[in-house]
């Protein structure tokens, strides 16, 4: 079973009909000490890194169980930015601290004045749009069990105005400005900063990939 | 390097997917799930299901096609028509939207941007708006494009952005159904002004218009209907051309045969 831990603000709709599609039994626990029976977990998320506060102490103990009992956990977007630190967004939230290092808002840290000849930019009208949205080309940096199988130049849909650093965690990076971690892997806990659930096949093969591992 | 985004429209009347010209004169053209289906074969970005009557005839959008459509398919789904509140975008969020798009009713109610962007996010809320050239401006077209306003276009979608909405859909009247090209100018200008992503809409008719849209126009989406719906392995042929044109798109894995010569009809 497929604990999706709902924190009132992430639509969980979209990660839970993509699970149907695979066939992965799902639950959304109302209590803490369901996610024991747990064998996997999702933190899904959208919106702003605040949110996670919804999420007490009592949630955090439980999760440190279900880690702790060597079963897998994905980060989905804020849910991944959670598993850090903490973000530059609510500096007074701290995250889960299972992977080092700090969120920060997306800056444009490409050359101010680009050779013509570099190529096109991410820039529209000589700016960068904050937030990022649409697909980006997800370029795996190390080998791992999450991204296994996707394509070379795989693209993902990314919606979101923060970021996470790229560190040792870091399976995957992507470009936007400056370079950050789009998918991050310690042990069996996962995250990646775009949606797999709104990423067409490639999202579905990383679903399909934790599910592997989770069940 | 972000791709530029093809997305399609569904326009849906009573269930089945419609296209008009200048929003009159509808044709049937298909079943909006099997479309949506076909679509991400071909390798669409996302989709906007638009329930086109809704404000007219006081509808809210249909649940039921977005569940169909949101069953098949694992993209961006946007549905806009007939969101007037703050319960009708919960319907269709719950029913499978990733966003709802408000026209009409962001313009009369303002509020409802930010109470829908702290409720679900910004990601979730695209600002909708119809423009039209008159006395030198772009005037906002409220009603499915049949009511006038006193509104800018530029003015409210900067507006609308600071309220925070995430996206803007901006869709030039003049051009929408003429298949004569996208009004670059309208979509540059208010590319220009607002921070966020704008998908330009209305004037699709050849590959190269989309070009010209994203060069000129500055838009970071660009949104058609009615060419996706009669000709297959348009959106891979017209990802393709893109390409040739050093404009970034996400290309897929098997899709489109090579068979469209740009002029989509």
């Amino acid at each position: 079973m497929i604990a999706l831990i709902d924190y009132g603000a992430g639509n969980l709709t979209s990660v839970r009909k993509a699970l149907a599609h695979l066939d992965a039994p799902t639950t959304t626990p109302t209590a803490p000490a369901d996610l024991d029976s747990a064998d996997g977990l999702i933190v899904p998320g959208v919106g702003n890194f605040e949110v996670t506060a919804a999420l007490g102490v009592d949630w955090r103990s439980a999760i440190e169980r279900h880690i702790a009992r060597q079963r897998p956990l994905l980060g989905i977007c804020v849910g991944m930015q959670w598993l850090f630190d903490g973000s530059t967004e609510a500096p007074g939230h701290p995250g889960l601290q299972m992977m080092r290092g700090t969120c920060t808002v997306i800056t444009d840290k490409e050359d101010a004045t680009p050779a013509v000849s570099s190529g096109p930019s991410d820039r529209v009208g000589g700016r960068l749009k904050v937030p990022h949205v649409g697909w980006n080309t997800l370029r795996a940096t190390k080998p791992s069990w999450l991204l296994d199988g996707i394509p070379e130049r795989g693209q993902v849909y990314f919606t979101h105005s923060f970021a996470a650093p790229v560190t040792d965690d870091c399976v995957g990076a992507t470009r936007y400005g400056m370079e950050f971690a789009a998918a991050v892997e310690r042990g069996l806990v996962g995250g990646v900063q775009f949606h797999p659930e709104k990423s067409s096949d490639v999202g579905l093969r990383i679903l399909r990939n934790f599910l592997r591992k989770a069940l | 390097m972000l791709s530029k985004r093809i997305i399609a429209c569904l326009d849906v009347r009573d269930g089945a997917v419609v296209k008009g010209i200048n929003f009159e004169g509808l044709r049937h053209a298909g079943d909006p799930a099997e479309l949506a289906t076909r679509y991400n074969r071909e390798g669409i970005d996302e989709v906007v299901i638009l329930d086109i009557t809704a404000t007219i005839e006081q509808r809210k959008a249909l649940a039921d096609t977005i569940q169909a459509v949101a069953r098949e398919i694992f993209l961006p789904l946007c549905v806009g028509g007939g969101i007037r509140g703050e319960e009708h975008a919960e319907a269709a969020i719950e029913a499978g939207a990733d966003k709802v798009g408000i026209n009409t009713a962001a313009l009369s109610h303002p509020t409802l941007i930010t109470t829908l962007a702290k409720r679900y996010g910004s990601q979730a809320v695209i600002v909708a708006i119809d423009a039209k050239r008159e006395d030198g401006r772009f005037k906002i077209y409220v009603r499915s494009g049949q009511q006038g306003t006193e509104r800018d276009a530029v003015e409210w979608a900067q507006e609308a952005a600071d309220r925070g909405a995430g996206e803007i859909l901006l869709t030039s009247i003049d051009q929408d159904g003429t298949k004569a090209g996208f009004d670059c100018e309208l979509t540059a200008a208010v590319s220009s002004a607002v921070p966020i992503p704008v998908i330009a809409s209305g004037g699709a008719g050849t590959f190269d218009h989309f070009v010209d849209v994203f060069t000129t126009g500055q838009a970071d989406a660009a949104l058609a209907a009615s060419i996706f719906h009669y000709s297959e392995h348009a959106v891979a042929d017209l990802k393709t051309h893109l390409r040739t044109n050093g404009i970034p798109v996400r290309i897929t894995e098997g899709s489109g045969n090579g068979a469209s010569d740009g002029n989509l009809l």
